[in-house]
Parts: structure tokens; sequence; C-alpha cells
């Protein structure tokens, strides 16, 4: 196929060509950075939060005296325990996906010079560790002596497990074990490191930031009063949620069930990134309606030239040219104009990528998006041109004796 | 003649349905999409208080010391003021009318047994709210001065809340224990519902529910009741009771001020203020921080617009672009086609303006007609937005400026894009077109 005569064709129709693939580079820009977002947002909804969610369910009590805490605490754990299938119940402030309760800012020196960033401490009793399902892959797991009884906040003080992310960003190549951390006047010391543990809110952090957690052991007491985890078998959860807020509200009338907080962590997980979902279908939507709109155009347009280029199709198909050499024709322009505009699209979708880097905290733009949008513009080019050309295609030699 | 090229529009749409058909919806779907997102946009960025809005005013002065450090992802303490500032503009009383706010969250205890508890959002403020933001009573009346002097346990509730609670006899001279007290009705509001909640804290809901009770601040300080909103403390805490701390703010500050000069002289105000602060040492940083937001101005210096939805609404916008680019060289296709035609109009004497709007038209029509296609695929779009899990979403509803708005936009669109096709169309020259004919 010969590429010089379709070029000399395009060039008495610059205006058309140059606005088809001026369609085709915005496109391009938008396909990328859209997909990209998607890819984002979808990696942030399968985020490893280094529980047993399936397993998990949080109980969320409130609207009670702080006097009668303890009476309140004794009454709600017993009828937890008691529903058949509870394998376990553990007072703990913050649920993964849930209730957060432990966000504080912590420094890597006493004095509070080098900020360590803000981070969640996990303050949960004993058993609550092992319940989560949190594996400790390094040092040791929290023992009975670890667990210490405190008021107000949480424990000032203690030895505590944290994840491997926290450690890095902490300590970066250095052996977390026995490192010691500040939180104004509280003084913790490292004494085991956690797979992973994710904190309550994911979405509020940047993906490093997002497990950034610690476990702190402590007795229960007023302040972890209210706030449970519940341990049962995955396929028998909604029985046993059904029936732990029943006992619960049977047990202790006079509080308030915080509903909307009191569910297993798969469904807590699931409200979590709503808005991710939202935002990742509304983008699919937008990418469909721009790949049909950009295939329409590209189909009425080359209709319009097939159409006007009948006589030439015809004296070409007199003096020898093959139906499958039309083809070919159509098909060819189809490919240098999308090629051109992937050209342009390509510089559009980083200088795009650029704008949403600085007002949006996207990260940049990896390059293999690029390659895979240019192959999809044209694949979605040919098939636009395909129908358009095969009419061209069909075009008899005959109507080059005719006048139009 | 109007209605000649009217007539000749509508032929040359009819002569090619599909293309026709393909350019409507084009256009449909990029102005459906981008009506979605400015609608979304609009009623977040709405007047919540149209006629009075003008006349509000929230004053915000800077207690920090010099050496605090305000981290970027945490919120700011002086969008806030301290309560011994807040009382001491109350006392100054230079405005017209003027409060201090804080919201709360209460645990409503209902005396009617069928009812359990429930938690309800309401504000704590002081006796000129009522006034100043216009809040109508359907019963009783709101506190005064005096009851916020003497912290007296009184409450005025929304309407909602007072059916919930006292059914249809009203709940006046009643007694509701909210929290751990009990507080004597004194008054029923309408339901006070201002989108967004723009005397509300950041940090608390910004579209939602009315307040459903208002309570004097002084007895809510007095009785350490929660407030739902941000408490942002520095320097080392020297009273025992934080919340009347010079050291944390807490509290929201609205001020009515009815002219200019008024205006002027608070501001003026406020600068003494500070500079009296600092001259006693209370204020380390100098006196021109302190500032005075107009209603309007206070929003735009919150910004309640998610970045999901700056990002949809540009994408949406990207969208409507390139429909219009594919309407452009569809438009082009379609008009340079009847080159012929043009000549012959040209060659018996038609000017190119006449042309010009002959082609101009054809491309409205095409806009209007995108235009209706656009507000039904709006109105889709809209549903799904009121479908999201955020707090503005219920708000999503087309109002009138929004209907015009679309049509507008349709019709702007569609001339933008006929504009090139046109403009070429009417540069062929006739005497070679004709040749060929």
């Amino acid at each position: 196929m010969q590429i010089q005569p379709i070029l000399a064709a395009l060039r008495r129709h610059r205006l058309a060509t140059a606005l088809i693939a001026l369609e085709i580079a915005l496109a391009c820009a938008v396909l990328c950075n859209a997909c990209f977002i998607i890819a984002q947002r979808v990696s942030a909804m399968h985020i490893v939060s280094g529980a047993d969610e399936a397993a998990l369910a949080s109980v969320q009590l409130t609207g009670y005296d702080s006097a009668q805490a303890a009476d309140v605490d004794a009454r709600a754990l017993a009828a937890l325990r008691a529903v058949p299938g509870v394998e376990s119940v553990s007072p703990i402030n913050s649920i993964p996906f849930g209730s957060r309760r432990g966000t504080a800012g912590i420094s890597t020196d006493a004095a509070g010079e080098h900020f360590g960033g803000v981070i969640e401490f996990y303050v949960g009793g004993p058993g609550s560790l092992e319940a989560l399902g949190a594996k400790v892959v390094a040092g040791r797991a929290p023992q009975p002596d670890d667990f210490r009884a405190f008021t107000g906040f949480m424990p000032d003080g203690g030895s505590v497990q944290i994840t491997r992310a926290l450690a890095e960003h902490l300590w970066p190549g250095a052996d977390p074990l026995g490192k010691e951390f500040w939180s104004l006047k509280s003084h913790y010391r490292v004494v085991g490191v956690l797979k992973d543990l994710v904190r309550p809110d994911p979405t509020g952090w940047t993906p490093e930031q997002r497990q950034w957690s610690v476990f702190l052991p402590a007795q229960p007491g007023p302040y972890l009063t209210g706030s449970y985890l519940l341990r049962a078998n995955p396929g028998d959860m909604p029985r046993v949620m059904r029936d732990a807020l029943a006992a619960v509200a049977k047990a202790v009338p006079e509080v308030v069930i915080d509903r909307e907080a009191s569910q297993s962590v798969s469904d807590l997980r699931h409200d979590v990134f709503k808005n991710d979902r939202v935002m990742a279908a509304m983008l699919v939507g937008v990418i469909f309606a721009m790949l049909m709109v950009t295939a329409l155009g590209i189909v009425g347009l080359a209709s319009f030239w097939v159409q006007q280029r009948r006589r030439q199709i015809g004296i070409r198909r007199a003096i020898g040219a093959t139906r499958r050499d039309i083809l070919h024709y159509f098909q060819t322009e189809n490919f240098l104009i999308v090629g051109g505009g992937i050209a342009l699209g390509m510089v559009l979708a980083f200088a795009l990528n650029l704008v949403l880097m600085k007002h949006y905290e996207l990260p940049r733009l990896p390059l293999y998006y690029l390659p895979v949008a240019a192959l999809a513009l044209w694949v979605l080019g040919q098939l636009a041109v395909l129908g358009p050309a095969l009419r061209a295609a069909a075009v008899p030699p005959v109507v080059a004796t005719r006048s139009v | 003649m109007f209605g000649y090229y009217l007539d000749l529009a509508l032929r040359s749409l009819k002569r090619n349905k599909v293309l026709t058909a393909l350019m409507v919806l084009a256009i449909g779907l990029g102005i459906g999409a981008s009506m979605t997102m400015i609608t979304v946009l609009h009623v977040m960025t709405n007047d919540p208080l149209p006629g009075r809005s003008a006349t509000l005013f929230t004053p915000h002065l800077d207690p920090l010391p010099l050496d605090y450090k305000h981290r970027s992802d945490g919120p700011d303490p002086t969008d806030n003021l301290t309560w011994p500032d807040a009382m001491a503009l109350l006392e100054a009383h230079l405005a017209t009318r003027q409060a201090a706010m804080a919201g709360g969250s209460l645990l409503v205890r209902p005396a009617r047994a069928d009812v359990r508890p429930f938690r309800v959002d309401g504000r704590y403020a002081t006796a000129d709210i009522f006034a100043m933001f216009g809040i109508s009573f359907e019963h009783g009346q709101g506190w005064s001065a005096a009851d916020d002097a003497s912290r007296t346990h009184v409450v005025v509730l929304g309407e909602t809340l007072d059916r919930k609670l006292f059914g249809n006899s009203g709940g006046i001279g009643q007694v509701v224990r909210l929290g751990e007290h009990d507080f004597r009705v004194i008054g029923v509001t309408a339901d006070w519902q201002p989108q967004p909640m723009f005397h509300a804290d950041l940090s608390a809901q910004s579209f939602g529910d009315a307040d459903q009770f208002f309570l004097p601040l002084t007895a809510a300080v007095d009785l350490k009741l929660p407030t739902n909103g941000n408490q942002s403390g520095w320097g080392k805490d020297d009273a025992a009771d934080s919340m009347t701390s010079a050291n944390m703010s807490w509290l929201q500050f609205w001020v009515q001020l009815q002219s200019p000069g008024q205006v002027q002289a608070y501001r003026q105000f406020l600068l003494d203020y500070s500079a009296q602060q600092k001259a006693l040492g209370r204020f380390q940083r100098p006196p021109t921080e302190a500032k005075l937001y107009s209603l309007m101005g206070w929003l735009a210096h919150r910004n309640l617009v998610p970045t999901d939805v700056r990002l949809q609404l540009w994408l949406a916008l990207g969208f409507l672009f390139v429909c219009i680019v594919n309407i452009m060289a569809l438009l082009l296709a379609k008009f340079l086609r009847r080159s012929g035609e043009i000549s012959v109009r040209r060659a018996l004497g038609a000017r190119r303006r006449d042309i010009f709007l002959q082609l101009g038209i054809e491309s409205a029509m095409v806009g209007v007609a995108g235009g209706l296609s656009g507000l039904l695929i709006a109105q889709l779009g809209l549903w799904s937005v009121r479908h999201r899990p955020d707090d503005y979403a219920q708000l999503a509803q087309m109002d009138t400026s929004m209907l015009l708005g679309t049509f507008a936009l349709a019709v702007a669109a569609s001339l933008l894009a006929g504009l090139l096709p046109t403009w070429r169309a009417c540069r062929v020259p006739p005497a070679l077109q004709l040749k060929a004919l």
C-alpha cells in the first residue's frame, strides 16, 4: 500500500483531518488518565487489611454515663459471649474500616523534634490481637504483663507491635525491634512487627500511610468500654451479628447501639470504599461514552468521504484496483489519522497528568499506559472505519463512466 | 427569511437522519454530563440564606503563638474563635446583632416509653441567633440575653424533634432530657435548614439535616456538653476548664452588619481589638491577621467542594469538549458536501452573511435538540448522584436557572461547533463549484 497518495488526498481535507485527529488526541489524553485514576481507586479498594475480615465484626455502644461504664461493660460482654457462634469478644478502641479512636501524632525522640507522622493506635485488651488475626513476623506478640491498666485516651507507655510499613517509614533499613517512639509525653518501645494492619480510615491517607498502625496492649477499662471486636465463623456471621445486637439491646437496654458502626468488618469495608466505587463507575461511564462518540464521529466522516469520492473510487476500480485495494486505502487512511491523533494525544495525556498531579495528588502516569491506549484507539478506529470502507470497496467500476 | 432558513435547516437535517441523530446524541451526552456536575457544584456553592446573606459576616482572629506550626493536612485553628475572644466581641455589641455558637450532638431520652434514646444534632448559641439568621418560630420564642447571663436550662426545639417527642400537642413548657440534663422547652422553630450549613464548623457535616435543638451556649459550657466541631488547642492548658481556655478555638461567631460603613467600622474594631490584645501580650501575631469574611466569602474560603466532585466536573467538561470537536468535524463534512448548493445560492446573489446565517441556524437547531436530550441525560445523571453516599447527594436537583443554563450551554456549544464549518462553507468559491456541477 502506497502512503504517498493517501497523504496527498488528506492534504486536500486538512481541516476535517485535523479535527478528527484532535478528537482522537483528546480521547487519548482522557482515556489514559481516567484509566489511571480507575486503577488507583481499584488498588485502594483491594488494600490488604492484615485482619481476618470475614470472621470479624464490630459492636459499638454509646449513650451511657461514664460512671456506669464498668457495669455496662460487664453486662454487654456477658451478653455477647453468650451468643451461640461467637468465638471471642475483645474490647478494642478502633476497628479496621470502622470506628477510629486512636489517631495520634508521634515522634522518634523524646523532645518531639523528629515528627514521625500521624498514626493509628489500636488499643486492645488481652486476646484482641489474636482475634484480629494480625500476623507477627518479627519479635513477639504481647505477653500477659504487657497489658497495662490506664485512664484517659490510652496507656502512656508500654511495649507495642508496629506494622512493617510504619517500621520502614520510621527507621528505614534498620531493625525496628527495641526502637522507641513518643507521642506527647507517652513513651513506647517496639517489641514486635506486624505483617499488615490497616488503619480504620484508609481512604483519607496516601497509599504509603494506610498501614501506619500500632497495636498497644491495655487492660480493659472505662475507655475501652462500648467498643468490641467479635470473632465468629464467617459463614455464620449475619446470624451471629443479628443475635449479638439483639442480645445487647436486651442486656443493656439503656445504651444506644451505633447501628452504622456495628457491622461485620466486611460490610464496614464495603462502606468505606463507596465513594471510590462511585468515582470508578462514573469514569467507566465517561470513557465508554467518549469512545462511542469518537467512533461515531469517525463513521460519520468516513461515510462522507466515501460518498464524496465515489467517482474517484470508480476510476481506480476501472483502471485495475481490486476491492481489497480500496478497502486498504480507507483503512490505511484511518490508521494514519488516528496515528497522528495518538502522537498528539500522548503529549496531552502527560500534560493532563501533570495538572492532575499538581491539583489532585495523583502519582505520575506509568509509561505503559500510552502504548495500551494507542492500541485501543487504533483498534477502535479500524472497527469504526470498517463499515464505510466496505461500502467504498463495493463501489462498481462503472461509476467512473457516469457523471455525478 | 428566518422562517425560510428554519425550513431549509429542517430539510437538511431530515435528509441524513442517522448523522443528525448522531450529532444530537453526541451533544446530548456532553451537555448531560456537564450539566449534572455543574448542577452539583451549583447546589454546593449555593447562597444558603438568599436576601439575608449580604448582611452576615464572620470575624476571625489569630491568637496563635508565633512558633505554632500549622500542618497542612489538619484543620486551621483560626477558623474558629476562643471563648474569651468570642465573649469580648459579644460584649462589645458593635454589630446590629451578634451570636457565638457551636454544634453539638446530644442523646435524647424521651419520656415516652415507646421511643428509644437517640442522638440529635443541634446548636449551642447566644440569644441573637434566631433574629440574626431569621429562624422563624412555630410556637413560643427564643431566650433572652438575661437567660444567657444566668445560664438558664432552656431549649428551643426544631419542629421535627418537637413532633417526635411530644406528638401534636407540642412541647412548650415541658421538660426534655438532653444528655444527662433537663431543659425546659420555651420555643419551637420551623425546621431551619440552610444548605450548605455555613454556620457549622468545617469538620462537621456541611450539608445535612436541620438543627433540631438550640440551647444557650453559656449553659452548654456550664454543663460541659460535648461539641461536634473541631477543637484546636495550643500552648499549655492554663485553665482547668478547657472550653473557656484562651488557648483553644472552637466557637463560630457571626455578626449582622447593615451598611458598608458599619462593615468598615467593624473591620477597624477587629484590628483595634487584635492590636490591644497584642499590646497585652496575649496575641503574638500582627493585628492585620484579623479578618472579616462575608457569608459567601467565607464559604469560598472554606471550599466545601470535594476534590472528587471537582475532578468529575473537569472530566465532564473535557468530555463535552470532545463532543464539540466531534460535531465540528461532522458539520464540516455535512456543509462542505453541500458546496454545490451553496454556490448556486451565492451565484443567485446571496451574500456570505446569508449563508452564514442559514448554516448557523442549522447548527443552533442541532443544539436545541441536543439540549433537550442533554436535559434528559442530566436528569438521569442527577438521579444517579442522588444515590451516592455523600451528604450533598440529596440536594442534587435542577432549579430553573440550571434548566435554562442547560439550553444556553447546548446552543452555545453547537454554535461554537458550527462556527468553523460555517465559516469554511462560506468561503467556498462559487465559480469553481458551479463548473463541477
